[in-house]
């Protein structure tokens, strides 16, 4: 026995030699969600050339590696920011007022299907589908009851919504202006990404070219007049939630931004008038380290992207700023309490990646939208971790582990081949239109799905640990279905008081501006200020930039 | 039991409404290929009446529709009301995504045979498959 106290191995492969840690393993594979195998350690020896000076120096220094902010969350806290919408926009109005009396700081909208694919309440498409899955919002009257008695110089406002987010974006403005607010007060985001809509969630009207031209124009219009706002957040959540891995998220995400500098640069924007106010979306899953790991990467390669390859000289250019999501596909309709845990081993994985705001799923989001419970406790969440755990303290916590800083420049190398891969393509717009992110997403997602049927990924509850006989219920959330007709039969009433001659010259002067490709955004301002729904800004868009069809890759 | 070669059992997967998560239905579509079936997918943003005019005009076996955007209760019904009025009732429905147990049972009592939840492995939906659903050919 006191000879192995002198038992010292000189290197790494010294010490697999003398432990052989790989013999006598529980498993064959100790494989990450994104199908990498894990090391069984990480070793001092095995850092290579690893220059910490370089690969992260400071927080809040470039490359930002270590955190965008000096000091984090010891200044302020990560906003906590809970998605929420269902129903009219008084429904949702009532759960937005619960959310700040509950402590919530910010404000993040979900709109139903029609909103999202461009159809009012009114439309044959829309049957069935008003106010499920998030509010319906059809004209500016919906966006002023929807945030009714809430001061939007005071909070900040997300806005979930793509394809459709000219007329979201043109409504809130407008209903800023009746309000008499001062633009450069208000503070928020608009999702406003279209690439990724085609590579995920597909939510379309028009093909990619047009998307993008829309996409940039309210990047520039928030650049000029409302420069606190976040005209788009390029969001990899959604690429990941379709089944990406976390390499193929980082990348196709990054892609994606680089395409939207492109765009604005070739528009003749200065990279640095509008870079500062680009903020990006992440998912958060289940593998830990590799969670952490992806967020300190991203910020890595995306100071580097803007320095080097679009010449920024402002700080806040190089800066990602992020939003995270906990992985909504992660979850389980089987023993549902079970989320919670996995939702709190998530969200503390992206304080310690160092987020700037967060959503934390309730436990229920697989059977149905939440109960206002369901929401509380994933709220509660996030504060038990930032008052609670002491991780919020300090800055980068896991910096200079041999296996955090190893994972993140690996996670990194993987992430900037798939780049490599776009670049070679023409940059993501033509990828996408190739179809290669597409395919790539359903090769992965397929690959997961074996191995979860093959039992070499094991779910809690679904593969594993199952319970016996019937489960505990948990209450669930359902919509009125009242809600369609009450607001089909408002929607239609809005339309026939409106004043039909401005409502002519409107519809008029947002056609001019998309067929003569200047910004559509001062004509929609005025447009949906006269009462122009969100559906019929749509029909514009599709007569003039066409409709897109999704073709169907299997 | 013949043991002739069986035709493979022919199936149409859609996607109805507006609701676009695909993974779900992209997956089953190649596992049940992956099985032997013949798979016809229709893509994203198809209404009621397109799925079951291509479901008999390709002259499948059964249909199955992922629907994850809470308008299950509508788009199901209707194809169902679909297939009745055009005399393809022979056509067996089932389904999948977000569904609460209620919406499950009311649905079931309609005539959709089979509803998977989140969490069904695909090779439960295949064996189903092969119990439930006889070639017509």
């Amino acid at each position: 026995m006191g000879n192995d106290s002198e038992k010292k191995s000189k290197t790494r492969t010294d010490w697999d030699k003398a432990h052989k840690p790989l013999d006598r393993q529980r498993k064959e594979h100790f494989d990450s969600i994104s199908f990498r195998p894990h090391p069984v350690m990480v070793a001092h020896d095995e850092m290579g050339a690893f220059n910490p000076s370089s690969e992260l120096g400071y927080p809040g220094e470039y490359p930002f590696t270590r955190g965008i902010h000096p000091n984090l969350y010891r200044g302020k806290l990560w906003t906590m920011r809970q998605f929420a919408g269902f129903g009219t926009p008084e429904d949702t109005n009532a759960r937005f007022r619960f959310l700040l009396a509950n402590g919530q700081t910010g404000l993040s909208t979900a709109f139903d299907m029609p909103t999202l694919m461009g159809y009012d309440a009114d439309h044959a498409l829309s049957k069935g589908e008003v106010g499920r899955e998030g509010v319906s919002l059809c004209t500016i009257e919906d966006m002023e009851i929807l945030f009714r008695e809430i001061d939007l110089t005071q909070v900040t406002v997300s806005m979930t919504i793509n394809c459709t987010a000219p007329v979201a974006m043109a409504m809130y403005f407008a209903l800023a202006r009746r309000r008499g607010y001062d633009f450069a007060k208000l503070g928020g985001t608009i999702q406003n990404d279209m690439l990724k809509e085609f590579i995920a969630q597909k939510e379309w009207i028009s093909p990619p070219a047009p998307s993008v031209k829309l996409s940039c124009d309210i990047i520039e219009y928030c650049s000029q007049f409302a420069p606190r706002f976040h005209g788009i957040s390029i969001s990899g959540y959604h690429i990941r939630e379709a089944g990406a891995t976390a390499a193929q998220e980082l990348a196709f995400t990054l892609a994606d931004g680089l395409a939207y500098v492109q765009h604005c640069v070739e528009r003749g924007m200065p990279v640095d008038s509008f870079a500062p106010r680009l903020s990006f979306f992440f998912d958060v899953h289940n593998d830990f380290f590799e969670e952490v790991a992806k967020f300190r990467a991203a910020r890595r390669m995306w100071a580097r992207f803007m320095k080097e390859r679009f010449d920024a000289k402002e700080i806040k250019s190089m800066q990602l700023r992020t939003h995270a999501q906990t992985a909504g596909v992660s979850l389980t309709a089987q023993q549902p309490t079970n989320n919670v845990a996995r939702v709190a081993l998530q969200a503390l994985a992206a304080v310690l990646g160092g987020v700037q705001s967060l959503h934390t799923n309730s436990m229920d989001e697989t059977l149905s939208l939440p109960t206002e419970q369901a929401v509380k406790v994933a709220l509660r969440t996030q504060q038990i971790i930032a008052e609670e755990t002491g991780v919020a303290d300090v800055v980068d916590p896991l910096g200079g582990s041999y296996y955090v800083e190893q994972l993140t420049s690996q996670i990194e190398s993987e992430a900037l081949s798939y780049i490599e891969k776009i670049d070679a393509l023409g940059g993501m717009l033509s990828a996408v239109e190739q179809g290669y992110p597409q395919k790539e997403l359903a090769e992965a997602s397929y690959e997961f799905q074996k191995r979860v049927d093959n039992d070499l990924y094991r779910i809690v509850g679904v593969n594993s640990y199952k319970d016996v006989g019937d489960e505990d219920g948990i209450p669930t959330h359902s919509v009125d279905l009242e809600v369609e007709n009450r607001q089909r039969a408002r929607v239609v009433d809005f339309k026939k008081a409106r004043d039909q001659k401005a409502v002519a010259s409107s519809l008029e002067a947002v056609r001019n501006a998309c067929q003569n490709n200047e910004n559509v955004m001062p004509a929609l301002i005025d447009a949906v200020d006269n009462g122009i729904t969100v559906g019929e800004v749509s029909d514009i868009f599709r007569e003039v930039f066409g409709v897109y069809r999704d073709p169907g890759l299997l | 039991m013949s043991n002739s070669p069986k035709a493979p059992v022919r199936v149409l997967i859609g996607k109805p409404g507006l609701d676009g998560h695909d993974r779900g239905a992209k997956v089953v579509a190649r596992a049940l290929r992956d099985a032997g079936m013949e798979v016809i997918y229709t893509g994203l943003h198809q209404t009621p009446k397109m799925i079951v005019t291509s479901a008999i005009q390709e002259d499948v076996d059964c249909l199955g529709m992922s629907i994850l955007s809470g308008a299950h209760m509508t788009l199901f019904s209707e194809v169902l009301k679909l297939l009745h009025d055009q005399d393809a009732e022979d056509i067996i429905v089932f389904g999948g995504g977000i569904i609460p147990d209620e919406d499950a049972k009311a649905l079931k009592s309609q005539g959709v045979k089979e509803l998977f939840p989140p969490g069904t492995s695909t090779q439960e939906i295949v064996t189903w498959i092969e119990k439930n659903v006889k070639p017509k050919r």
